[in-house]
């Protein structure tokens, strides 16, 4: 099954579309527009039926993996089931067809929403203050260290200038200090996956303007040592930036404000069960502490107890400015807020709860069967490898991932966290039944049998879908990144 | 693996001190798998040991050349810019991504032996 | 509501493999100290009903496009929807799928992007597309810094023409990498081509406009990009893609990146987000664009098929080198946008164009018909939007306007003090006749 591309099946004149006349007095083209800045060419873009597109974009669907596919446990990403209700209510006209400059006195449910919603996360993490700008986790971060720097640099402390960041921290971690202005410290993760204390003490100094940690961390283990961390980059001056990434994992057990945390990131697509969408839109709200409220990006949305009415705050002379246009990704807000409402604080806790069961459940499964390089209790994620004995018939992770596809799943992350050789990070979510992970361990255990006895057809794998493994140096080399007319 | 005629940096790049040419070791070519994108540097750069002096991409990883002596540029491997792989194929021959003026740093460079042993540390 | 499926048998089962029995035992490893004693102070959980209807009222409280009849724009717009696109969009493969990690079982959203980057690559008329980013102005802020680490030169000029909240978002992303940005100030509603002879220099590293701009107003592209080249800058052309039905494409007036704002092409205003920043360059740049990319690869039977490619210049590879921290892309907004720009197709998207011009220089002409009002800058060429001169407050018209449930133009005092009773509107193919020649006689007091 191949779907042509929709500009190969274009036809000259067919149409899709239906607008109103124009009901204007006529005028000619060029009394409106001088010749020369009028399109020569018009942009070629195909021309179909509508049941064509429809077709068309049906079959390309029809080609991909999601949650409502399957189980997908691709680790830091959780990947739990999208409830339905929340694409109703963010579809609401009210919400989708709200116009972001329409005055404030009518826009009072939205802002409202905002401002519950942003009381509600502090309450989860544990904070003071939330803005809902950043438009996704990486756009938190950026938020979060900038309001780290405009701190440090308000208080005529120019010397912060690392940011330190533990080894097995996502790749945007980095990228973020860098983009903010900032040297970045690598800290190596001790022989348990943890923060090694010893080497932090080390590392901090005055020029130390934040540590970034993910708690859990990406090996989906709890940092037992946090109040000792924050407290030693605290006394160093420097502020602690929570990477919520795995914020999953604790819902009611703890909240990073508790641990000693500055500033703080959600993922709303990943906590919240707002979709991913396919990589996007998500939401990366941004909260911190009282003494950095002054910094957030604005506009902040307020109540004002006089007037009775929620108002957009422009005022805010420290702020870092703004992140994006408007006020976030608010379609996605609304759906988050929707999710924790159906939950509340019971459900909240035992998303966390099942999700951690699972994952727990799943690792002691596999034990045996695959090499479990940190073997304690996890949170709701954990790390296997191949065994020993697997990689010697010449088989990778990558070999095992790809055939999970054959058995119906979703592969999990792999080759992260990089402190782990050939590692597979799976994240099952509180939202998969127990058969489901008992089906996905033993053709974890099955493939493990296939890899020593018949070792190909692994390296060929996936064997069950349209297409297989590809070529993607020659992409790269040669990259073909648009159609064109032949 | 190892030519003995020229020498190596810590870094994993060799130098023919001879043709002056530069590359990167059939151990870091190995290591970052199938190259898919070299970033050369201008003719006429001038370089310290350890600045980097390029850029090479594979599928999965990204790594700087670290100029393993000091000197300016005289020439650069322009065949790569289309044939990548050739850092792939052949690492001291086609695969050469430099050609340098040396002015020093020469001294503290790793016979083929002495790289051997660094690598099989690593 | 729930969303765990466990009975309490299964969860008993489940305890029993681990070889404990609470999960209480699963969380010890969190220090005492910091172990939350109270329960979170959250209201407990809603049943479906319940949970509807409260989210209802709160949509209820705010006004909406299918209550008013608006002339309200300034980058969030009330265009065409066509049905189609919210069924597709609904596809659950679709939006319930993460990154495109596995191509094998991915190649849906794989070829939609590729799909995306051609139609904004033969709408700008540019070489390559990533595969989107957060919004506009974000696009316009991963340009600037696109520009600056290309050309190697840190200073930068935006004609106050830009949208006010897209400048405020470039001088975030600027500030911590110290690049200098400079205002260039407007006259007569467009960049000042003297005045941005006398800032640019052989330091700029890059000239920002928008066209249309802000006003609505078209800028002299090609005099500005001719400009820009000599000093050997690049131009950044923010544009509005509906535009580009009917303007000729950027890329043939001399602009090096080209970024803009999505949402007009299928997504709802939806109170400011999520939309979709489109940027588009030329080949020789393609190594700095930030982002995903799409391209073509062959599968080791050799089939075709789309890939996520060229990702060492990404973040989760070059980490604290990469030239941006965006990890994911706007996924399911651009999909709407490919299937909006195949709906519409060739002639779809000029024949959308042309209604928001005819119509908006429709109302542009009866409205100054009304007394105290006038056209401000009156000899540029408008699109879609266009600014008006008022004798009284903008808040007092709209005060009027909005009894008769239409929402008034943009005070634009609120971005440009110097532009105090001055609103902005705009008009798309959405508004009829008889909307336009209803907001002028309620305007006038005559309704």
């Amino acid at each position: 099954m191949k779907e042509k591309l929709i500009f190969e099946k274009s036809t000259p004149g067919r149409k899709a579309y239906s607008l109103p006349p124009i009901d204007t007095p006529e005028v000619e083209l060029t009394t409106l527009l001088p010749e020369e800045i009028i399109r020569q060419e018009p942009a070629q873009l195909p021309e179909l039926s509508e049941v064509d597109v429809v077709r068309h974009f049906t079959r390309l669907s029809q080609m991909n993996y999601g949650v409502d596919t399957g189980f997908y446990p691709l680790g830091s990403c959780t990947m739990k089931y999208n409830p339905k209700i929340n694409e109703n209510m963010s579809r609401l006209p009210g919400f989708a067809l709200a116009h972001p400059y329409q005055p404030e006195e009518l826009s009072q449910g939205a802002l409202k929403l905002m401002y519950d919603l942003s009381e509600i996360l502090s309450e989860i993490a544990g904070m003071d203050k939330f803005t809902l700008q950043p438009a996704a986790g990486a756009h938190g971060e950026f938020t979060g260290i900038l309001i780290i720097k405009a701190y440090h640099q308000h208080r005529g402390d120019k010397k912060r200038t690392k940011v330190i960041i533990p080894d097995s921290a996502h790749g945007t971690n980095p990228a973020t200090a860098s983009l903010c202005g900032f040297e970045t410290i690598e800290i190596k993760s001790n022989a348990h996956g943890l923060v090694d204390l010893e080497e932090l003490k080390k590392l901090v100094g005055e020029d130390t303007a934040a540590l970034m940690l993910t708690n859990p961390n990406t090996l989906g283990l709890f940092e037992k040592e946090i109040i000792a961390i924050a407290d030693i980059v605290h006394e160093a001056g420097g502020l602690l930036y929570y990477d919520g990434a795995n914020m999953n994992a604790i819902m009611g057990y703890a909240r990073p404000g508790d641990m000693g945390f500055d500033v703080v990131h959600y993922n709303l697509h990943k906590t919240f069960a707002t979709p991913h969408g396919g990589g996007g839109p998500g939401a990366g709200p941004v909260g911190v502490k009282q003494f950095l409220a002054p910094y957030l990006p604005k506009p902040v949305v307020e109540y004002d107890d006089e007037k009775q009415k929620y108002f957009f705050d422009y005022n805010r002379p420290h702020s870092i400015g703004r992140v994006k246009a408007f006020y976030g990704n608010f379609g996605v807000a609304v759906k988050a807020y929707t999710y924790i409402l159906a939950l509340g604080a019971a459900g909240l806790k035992e998303a966390s709860e099942i999700a951690v069961l699972n994952a727990n459940y799943l690792k002691t499964i596999l034990q045996g069967k695959y090499h479990v390089p940190f073997d304690q209790v996890c949170k709701h994620e954990f790390i296997i490898s191949p065994e020993k004995r697997v990689k010697e018939k010449g088989i990778k992770t990558l070999d095992i991932a790809k055939r999970l596809v054959d058995y119906g799943f979703h592969p999990p992350t792999v080759y992260f966290p990089l402190i782990v050789e050939e590692a597979m990070m799976i994240e099952p979510t509180e939202t998969e039944t127990q058969e489901t992970l008992d089906a996905f361990a033993q053709a974890l255990i099955d493939i493990c049998q296939e890899a020593l006895d018949n070792p190909e057809i692994l390296h060929n794998a996936p064997h069950s879908t349209h297409v297989s493994r590809f070529d993607e140096a020659t992409a790269a080399r040669k990259p073909i990144l648009r159609w064109k007319k032949n | 693996m190892y030519p003995n005629n020229l020498k190596y940096s810590k870094e994993h790049e060799w130098v023919d001190l001879e043709s002056k040419k530069i590359g990167i070791t059939h151990y870091a070519q190995e290591s970052l798998g199938d190259v898919v994108f070299v970033e050369l540097p201008e003719v006429g750069a001038e370089f310290e040991v350890g600045d980097s002096l390029g850029v090479v991409e594979s599928v999965k990883a990204v790594s700087d050349v670290y100029s393993p002596v000091s000197g300016k540029v005289t020439a650069v491997n322009e065949a790569l810019l289309d044939n990548p792989e050739l850092i792939n194929q052949d690492p001291y021959g086609e695969g050469w991504i430099v050609e340098m003026e040396i002015t020093g740093g020469e001294e503290d460079l790793l016979s083929a032996e002495e790289y051997e042993r660094l690598i099989k540390e690593e | 509501m729930r969303f765990v499926p466990h009975t309490l048998k299964e969860k008993e089962e489940m305890l029993k493999t681990i070889g404990i029995t609470s999960t209480d035992e699963l969380f010890r490893d969190i220090p005492e100290e910091i172990r939350l004693k109270k329960g979170l102070n959250l209201p407990t959980g809603l049943d479906e009903i319940t949970l509807q209807k409260e989210i209802e009222t709160l949509a209820g409280n705010n006004a909406h496009l299918n209550d008013y009849i608006s002339f309200l724009g300034a980058g969030a717009y009330d265009h065409y929807r066509p049905s189609i696109i919210d069924h597709l969009l609904l596809r659950s493969e679709f939006y319930t799928a993460y990154t495109p990690y596995q191509p094998e079982i991915s190649q849906g959203t794989l070829q939609a992007i590729f799909e995306f980057q051609t139609l904004i690559c033969e709408l700008t008329g540019m070489d390559v597309a990533n595969a989107s980013v957060y919004d506009g102005a974000s696009a316009l802020a991963e340009a600037v810094l696109m520009a600056v680490t290309q050309t190697r030169k840190n200073k930068v000029l935006i004609s106050s023409t830009v949208h006010p909240e897209y400048r405020e978002v470039v001088k975030t992303y600027a500030w911590p990498r110290g690049i200098e940005i400079l205002e260039l100030p407007y006259q007569e509603g467009l960049t000042d081509l003297s005045i941005l002879d006398e800032h640019i220099s052989q330091d700029v590293g890059a000239v920002v406009i928008q066209n249309p701009n802000f006003f609505g107003s078209i800028e002299k592209v090609k005099e500005i990009a001719e400009l820009t080249h000599q000093h050997k800058a690049l131009l950044i052309a923010c544009v509005d893609p509906i535009s580009l039905g009917l303007l000729e494409a950027p890329g043939n007036l001399g602009a090096d990146i080209v970024v803009g704002e999505g949402q007009s092409l299928g997504l709802p205003v939806s109170f400011g987000g999520p939309y979709l920043g489109f940027m588009a360059t030329r080949e020789k740049y393609l190594r700095r664009l930030p982002g995903r990319i799409v391209g073509i690869a062959k599968d080791r039977l050799d089939r075709e098929g789309f890939v996520l490619t060229l990702q060492a210049r990404e973040q989760h590879i070059r980490r604290e080198k990469a030239s941006s921290n965006i990890c994911s892309n706007q996924a399911l907004c651009a999909l709407a946008a490919t299937i909006y720009l195949s709906t519409l197709g060739k002639q779809g998207m000029r024949e959308v164009a042309m209604q928001c011009l005819t119509k908006s220089n429709y109302a542009k002409q009866i409205l100054k018909e009304i007394e105290g009002v006038e056209v401000a800058f009156p000899q540029n060429y408008t699109f879609k939007e266009f600014v008006l001169k008022l004798s009284e407050p903008v808040s007092s018209v709209n005060q009027r306007l909005l009894k008769h449930k239409i929402l008034g133009g943009l005070d634009l005092g609120k971005f440009y003090p110097e532009l105090e009773n001055h609103m902005l509107l705009c008009v798309t193919e959405t508004r009829s006749r008889e909307d336009i020649d209803l907001l002028k006689r309620v305007w006038e007091g005559v309704q």
